[in-house]
Order: C-alpha cells, then structure tokens, then sequence
C-alpha cells in the first residue's frame, strides 16, 4: 500500500485514528494515520446490524411470552447462555430455566442481582425491557453511505 | 505510583505493547521489528472452532506468542502470572507499578470503557501496558490508542477476568532483567525462519499457505451449503480478522514488509529488500480481497459469481506467499 492511498474514510469509531503501514515515495515504510476504510466499515456494520435483528427477534418473543426479559440483556451483551454462566456464576441449566417467562416472573431480587450487577443495571430494570433495541450506536444509522 | 511511561501508537495491540516495554526497558525498536522476530505471521483456517458463532481466521499467531518469542530470541527475562482471584490480580499489579515496573497485561475488549461502542466485541486477546494508578483509575498505554487512556480500576478488573474463548485469567506480564548486549542478527533470523516454517511445512492442512488453500476450496462451496445470509456474515467475519483495527492492513502483511526491509539492515543482506517489496503486493492482494468481499457484503455483486472470483484471489495470495517464503528461507542461506 502506498503512502497515498491509505484510506481516510470514516465509520463507526467515533472518530479514533489507527495506524496503517504504508510505503513512501522512495519505497521505505512508514506510519500513517488513518481514519478508517469503507470495506472496514461495511463488514463491521454488518455485524452490528446482525446482533440488532437478533435483538429485535427476541423482543418479538419476550411479547409472545416465549422469552423472559433475561433474554433481551443477554443478546445485548452478545452473550449465550454458556458464557452468561460463566460470568455471572449460575449454573447453566438454571441461566437456561430463568430464561422462561413463567420461571423468570417468580424470581427474587437476590437471584436476579449476579445478572443485574453483570450487565451494569438495576434489578427493576432487568425486569423489564425497552420497546426497541437500545444500543449505543447512534451512528449505526447515520453511517454515511460511500459507493464503493 | 506513576511511572514516565513514553506511550506511542502502533497498529497491533501485542506487538505494539512488546516494543513499547523494550523501549520503557532502554532498547529502541520498531513495533515491526518486534512482530517480526516473535514471528507474528500466520494464516489459520479452523472452521470447528467458532468465534462469535463463526469459523476462526486468524492471520497471526495466538495471543501471548509475540511477546514470548521476541523476549527470549533476545535473551530477555520476564515475569509472567495469571490469576484465580481478582483481588490478588490487582494487588500484584499495584506492587509492580510501585516497583516503578509497567505491567503488560490481556484483557477482554467488551469491558474495556474507553473503546468506542462499536469496537466492543467479546475478543479476550487484546493486550495493553498498565503503567500508574490515579485514585480509582489505572493509567493505561493501549498501543493502538493515538493518547494514553484512564480506566476505572472495577471496568479493568471484568477486562482482566473475561470469561469464554481466549480467558485471560488476569493474565500479566513484564520485563524483569535485560542482558547487557543482544545478538540482533540472530534475533532476527530465528524469526524469519520460523515465520517461512508455519506457513510452508505445516504438518496440517488448516494453517499457513495449506491453510489459505483450503478456505478458498470451501468458501466457493458456502453459498449452496450455508445460504445467503450465513455466506456473507462469515465473509464480512474474514474481512474484519484480516482488516480490523490492529492489523496494520492486509492481514499483517504490511507490517511484515515493513519488518523485512528493517531486517534487510540488520542482517545486511540486499535480497531481503525486493523479497520487501513483494511482502507489500501480497499485502495489496489481500486488500483486493477485502474490498471485493465487502461489496458482495453490501449486495453490490452476484454472490456465486463473485465467490469464485474470490476465491480465485486467494489461490494467488497462497502461490505467492508459497514463492515469498520459498526465497525467504533460499535469502537466509543455510
């Protein structure tokens, strides 16, 4: 990649600048600052579109009473129920059962406290679950839209 | 407990993190010279192992190696810990850091706060240099940041104790005693040598140029077997493994052309200049690679159609990375 052609086209990272290797006129490498590239920036907003339509699938859910609200925070921390286990110290098998509505309901505030105290919110909020996906990524649609 | 840590911006977070503490520690070098001697390049393709639910591609050996190699090919001593208690983990940290002594530590992204948002996945490989504690936050120089960066002492603790594929286990590391001269040549060729064995003569078929072979004969396959949907989340995962930040671009690459010319001084040897210059046009195949795939991402090109062109890209990045290592080991000499 030569120096000239180190891409300058900004995405999702909130204005960060990373490093690209890039050669110099008379072929010796250098550091170039670079605000990021539009295939970069394709292949990241796909992923990120992916885990809001997996968002948007589990709310469907949790409305049709096949989910708990348990669900919802777990997709958003782009977690599975193996890895919630393992972070909030539940058992597996007990992750899986409190992701049944019926099961979840009856819940006490000191069962839902390791889950609440992982994902950064309260036990009332944990409860319950936004009409939307909420994730913090205001430019996910406001992404300039470059042709390539 | 600050220590006067010169941070510098580089663009992958181990190797970046290696020469920063070398530098710290009174031997100046490069974040390429460092990637190259701990042999940082690699091409892997294990579809049963999933990250993020989709098969591993890795263009770089896995987390901890560059550090490990590079330090003991220069004869460095280092400490390294991991932990079962966070506590503990963060109690040795803060006596090394009142030692005067900057700790290398791998972290979680997801936890880490000064990420921006969209960069927040669950890779438990990233490294970074712990090198003061203000109050409740640790000072922090992540390499691949333009500035150093604070970190609320709690938000550190869950990136040091990430759970899943890769757990760090609070894992730290740091120079404890450096010799009082390096043999840079050797160094440098034990390196290289390396680097052409796991990409030439790998005993299995899934790494180095095998490796690239063998996901170009099944990606043309992907659209049949796994539909359209599925096609293009797991190429949009190898764009963001090839190009996603910390690569430097073309999946490593760059920064190996750059090592090589650098090596090309060190070792004195001329050849080691061209064989440079064609490190970069592999690199720039790979970023052809890049761009078309992002364009069947975004729905600009037949899939199919496009998939064995692709595809053909790669069985030419595999050819003349076969020749690159070829004439690299033939450069060294016996």
């Amino acid at each position: 990649m030569k120096k000239e052609d180190v891409p300058q086209q900004g995405g999702l990272n909130a204005g960060c600048r990373e490093v690209n290797y890039a050669v110099d006129g008379d072929g010796r490498y250098t550091l170039e600052s670079s605000v990021g590239w539009e295939a970069k920036n394709i292949a990241l907003r796909q992923a990120w579109e992916a885990i809001v339509e997996q968002l948007r699938e589990t709310l469907a859910e949790i409305k049709a009473g096949k989910k708990s609200a348990l669900a919802y925070y777990m997709a958003k921390n782009q977690m599975d129920p193996a890895l919630l286990a393992q972070y909030s110290g539940v058992a597996r098998w007990r992750v899986k059962r409190h992701l049944k509505p019926s099961v979840f309901a009856k819940l006490s505030d000191a069962v839902l406290t390791p889950y609440a105290e992982l994902f950064g919110i309260s036990v009332a909020t944990l409860r319950t679950v936004p009409e939307t996906p909420d994730l913090l990524l205001a430019e996910l649609d406001h992404a300039e839209d470059v042709n390539l | 407990m600050n220590i006067d840590f010169p941070h510098r911006q580089f663009a992958h977070c181990e190797s970046g993190v290696t020469a920063n503490l070398l530098n710290f520690h009174g031997l100046p070098c490069s974040e390429a010279l460092v990637f190259g001697i701990g042999a940082g390049l690699f091409f892997g393709y294990v579809p049963f192992i999933k990250l993020n639910f989709l098969p591993l591609t890795t263009f770089r050996t896995g987390p901890g190696s560059i550090f490990k190699k590079a330090t003991r090919r220069l004869g460095i001593e280092v400490g390294k810990q991991t932990f079962r208690n966070p506590l503990a983990a963060a109690n040795a940290v803060d006596r090394l850091l009142a030692a005067g002594c900057p700790v290398g530590a791998q972290t979680g992204v997801f936890w880490l706060p000064y990420f921006p948002p969209a960069y927040r996945f669950h890779f438990n490989g990233h490294n970074l240099v712990i090198f003061g504690k203000e109050g409740d936050d640790y000072l922090i120089s992540d390499p691949i940041f333009e500035q150093p960066v604070r970190c609320p002492a709690a938000d550190l603790r869950k990136a040091r104790f990430a759970k899943g594929a890769l757990a760090p286990k609070g894992k730290i590391y740091y120079i404890e005693k450096m010799p009082q001269q390096f043999d840079l040549p050797h160094a440098v060729e034990a390196g290289i040598r390396e680097v052409c064995r796991v990409m030439l003569k790998t005993p299995v078929p899934l790494a180095g140029v095998r490796g690239i072979r063998l996901l170009a004969r099944q990606m043309v396959k992907w659209p049949a077997k796994l539909g359209e949907k599925k096609t293009i989340l797991q190429l949009g995962h190898i764009i963001r493994m090839q190009e996603e930040i910390g690569t430097g671009g073309g999946g490593f690459r760059f920064i190996y052309a750059a090592f090589l010319q650098e090596a090309a001084g060190v070792l004195e040897n001329d050849k080691l200049v061209t064989l440079s210059q064609r490190c970069t046009e592999v690199g720039d195949l790979w970023r052809d690679f890049a761009l078309i795939a992002s364009r069947v991402c975004k729905g600009r090109a037949a899939v199919q159609d496009s998939f064995d062109d692709l595809a053909k890209l790669l069985h030419q990045c595999a050819s003349q990375e076969e020749l690159l290592f070829n004439d690299l080991q033939a450069a060294l000499g016996r």
